[in-house]
């Protein structure tokens, strides 16, 4: 026990191999299951059942769709461009999977005489009786999800296909313009928690019934109400899913992609769900303190949060690109802009 | 210096949104319109000229087959322009299923409508929403007359067949929920923002332009021009009904939307009218060369065995002459044309479809606006390739 590697003990690198498995295996389910969850509950809202016929309520589904995307054809048109046709899924998806490694979804648990912290990128530091963890652990979040627009503006331009340039197109400029709002949404959460840690935002949440220990949202309303609207459409989804628009643009960037290349679209589509709900929900809604377990805490405000992005879905309309632009540039950036202004004057004012 | 480019892209005639097999060739500036060229005939079945080979019954299946989301207004449109060119009465019962059934396909066919154009714009829930009460009157249907979508259900003369028992009660079910379930479709749109968004000031055209292009129906009315044909020119015993037409002001989208979700209400109260009128009575006019004689007659008396087995072989005979019908079918005017040389089919039979004058006015409406736009001028168009091919 007393080898060390790089100054760390060795249980440290296995604890390292067993947080990341456990992380991306649950986010690999939940991305499964989230599909068979929106087509159930989208179809209860829709009047019909959704699937019911691969397992005990279609609970197979998933399963089934994989197999069956895993063992299709795989098709690149003769006039792709390639290698960035083939490479274009794989950053689509990789980003969406990475964000997770600065979340904390749990409090520190001891094992075997050694405290980690449930959160991938982290170590608990004996000498300072603390963890330590990424200390720009949101700009790397922001950082990666910057990341997936390359997958989809690739993907789009390399098909060669007018409708998949005219979908990458799109979300481009969909995807720059919404994170820059939602990159300013979150600054006034900084200037309160005065660090950029993960860890630091959701210890500052500690406490739900007192004013300075409250979630986030309770003090950064605004904030909280556009960084998730922002993180929508940063992520395509309803009423923002004008890159693969199927009424107007077949599907968009992916029209021309078969078998696992398109599920990978479809597994980034959903793991950036999961990866946004789960942001959300460390910003500004506690990270994984509450009254239940810590890691059933942070489980389920997420699962309520991808819940409400399929109820938005089956809700609202589309919004055209221009609109989309307008209400990105000329609504939600100056609100933010706002919204840190005040903060700022406020604490001013305060201290 | 860079050189621009116009991109040219094929929509259609494989595409989720063009409502079937229309093919439009898009010149574009980005993702701006500049040129719209429909091209249409992908569905094209040759009706017009079947007709000229088929005795008048014979050509009435074909009908069902035009606009395939409202068989029952063009079965209506066909058995008038005929009974025009007879000169014959259709008995009062008849008449009044036949304006039943008429607004309930009215119903019908603008819940598709509603359904695709909201599906187009991307509210997925109202187009389950509708298909649900459009599935009731598919019931309805198929319980007068066996058959879900081609129902070939009014003959010349009156009907195939009476109403089965508990027609009316289905019916009147149906009409007295539909109230609530039409405002159920506005809550989800009427107000929301992004709908608005995207329909007001979408898909203008004037009021002039639109008579100019010959636009008919609810697209004409929300440019604002006042004309039904089901008031202005009554067939069918429209003159007894009281209904509203409604108008719209702006000439977008969102009037023309508007409208429809009107038309819909009005259709269900003229269905509860007409169900206050119906009386029993003869469902077919009694003129044994036109009309199939009741059963009984034929296995029992030898005149109705002729009647049946002349009719059945050889069809009836229509007097030499030309007539136009026009009817109010629910995306504008239905006009049939027959001609007859006196013989047992027609010469000639021409069918104004108004789809197929609507689309015309496709690039007027869409110039200058996104693809997005023209997505959601198609759904206010509300184009059935069926007819427009035919």
């Amino acid at each position: 026990m007393d080898t060390t590697i790089l100054g760390l003990p060795l249980i440290y690198y296995a604890a390292m191999i067993l947080k990341v498995l456990v992380v991306f295996v649950f986010v690999l389910l939940t991305v499964a299951y989230a599909t068979y969850a929106e087509r159930k509950i989208i179809g209860h809202m829709q009047v019909r059942l959704g699937p019911m016929r691969t397992g005990w309520h279609g609970l197979l589904q998933p399963i089934a769709d994989g197999v069956k995307l895993f063992f299709k054809e795989e098709i690149v048109p003769a006039q792709a461009s390639k290698f960035t046709f083939l490479i274009a899924p794989l950053i689509a998806l990789i980003p969406a999977f990475i964000s997770f490694a600065v979340i904390p979804f749990g409090d520190t648990v001891e094992l075997f005489g050694y405290k980690i912290p449930l959160q991938i990128a982290s170590v608990y530091d004996t000498q300072a009786g603390r963890v330590l963890d990424l200390n720009v652990g949101v700009l790397y979040i922001l950082a990666m999800a910057s990341l997936g627009v390359y997958g989809i503006v690739l993907a789009g331009w390399s098909s060669n296909n007018k409708y998949s340039l005219l979908g990458g197109l799109r979300s481009s400029a969909q995807m720059i313009s919404y994170e820059l709002a939602a990159g300013l949404a979150i600054v006034s959460v900084f200037m309160l928690s005065e660090s950029l840690s993960l860890q630091k935002i959701v210890a500052d949440q500690s406490n739900f019934f007192s004013w300075s220990g409250t979630w986030y949202a309770f003090k950064q309303p605004l904030a909280f109400i556009l960084f998730f609207i922002c993180s929508l459409a940063e992520i395509n989804r309803t009423p923002f899913d004008l890159p693969e628009a199927e009424s107007e643009l077949v599907s968009g960037f992916c029209t021309e992609y078969s078998s696992m290349k398109y599920a990978m679209f479809f597994m980034a589509e959903y793991a950036n769900m999961v990866t946004v709900c789960a942001v959300t929900v460390t910003l500004f809604l506690g990270g994984w303190h509450g009254p239940l377990h810590p890691v059933l805490n942070f489980i389920v405000k997420v699962y309520f949060l991808i819940f409400v992005c399929m109820w938005i879905r089956a809700t609202y309309p589309r919004y055209r690109y221009d609109q989309l632009m307008r209400l990105g540039w000329k609504v939600f950036l100056p609100l933010t802009l706002l919204n840190i202004v005040v903060t700022g004057i406020v604490i001013a004012a305060f201290s | 210096m860079a050189s621009i480019e116009k991109m040219t892209l094929n929509m259609g005639p494989q595409h989720p949104s063009t409502h079937g097999v229309l093919r439009l060739v898009l010149e574009l500036d980005g993702e701006k319109i500049e040129k719209v060229t429909p091209h249409i005939g992908y569905l094209h079945r040759g009706v017009e000229k079947l007709a000229e080979h088929r005795t008048y019954h014979q050509t009435l299946p074909l009908t069902d087959r035009l606009d395939y989301l409202a068989p029952m207004s063009n079965n209506l449109g066909y058995v008038l322009a005929v009974e025009k060119l007879l000169g014959i009465e259709v008995p009062e019962r008849a008449e009044t299923i036949r304006v039943i059934m008429a607004e309930l396909t009215r119903i019908k066919s603008h819940l598709v409508w509603l359904a695709c154009h909201a599906l187009d714009i991307g509210a997925m829930t109202v187009f389950l929403y509708c298909f649900r009460e459009r599935e009731a009157v598919m019931d309805i249907y198929e319980m007068i007359s066996g058959a879900r979508m081609t129902s070939n259900y009014f003959r010349v003369g009156g009907l195939s067949q009476d109403v089965p028992d508990g027609f009316e009660k289905r019916v009147r079910d149906f009409i007295d929920s539909f109230d609530a379930n039409v405002d159920t479709y506005e809550g989800l749109l009427t107000k929301n923002t992004i709908w608005l968004q995207r329909t007001v000031g979408n898909g203008v055209i004037s009021a002039e332009d639109a008579v100019d292009a010959g636009i008919t129906g609810p697209a004409l009315r929300g440019s604002g021009v006042d004309w039904d044909l089901r008031r202005d020119n009554p067939y069918s015993g429209y003159e007894k009904y009281k209904f509203q037409v409604p108008i719209g002001e702006k000439c977008d989208t969102f009037d023309r939307y508007k409208v429809r979700l009107v038309e819909l209400r009005e259709a269900a109260k003229i269905v509860r009218q007409a169900l206050d009128f119906l009386k029993p009575g003869p469902i077919l006019a009694d003129l044994p060369q036109v009309c199939y004689p009741p059963k009984d007659a034929v296995y029992n008396t030898i005149e109705g065995l002729i009647h049946h087995f002349k009719i059945a072989s050889e069809g009836f005979l229509v007097p030499e002459g030309e007539v136009y019908q026009g009817i109010e079918a629910p995306k504008g005017e239905l006009g049939y044309y027959v001609v007859s040389d006196g013989g047992n089919h027609p010469y000639r039979m021409r069918i104004r479809p108004p789809s197929f004058v609507n689309l015309s006015a496709i690039e007027k409406m869409s110039k200058g606006f996104m693809v997005a736009d023209l997505v959601a001028v198609i759904g206010t168009l509300d184009i059935v390739l069926g007819e427009i091919d035919r």
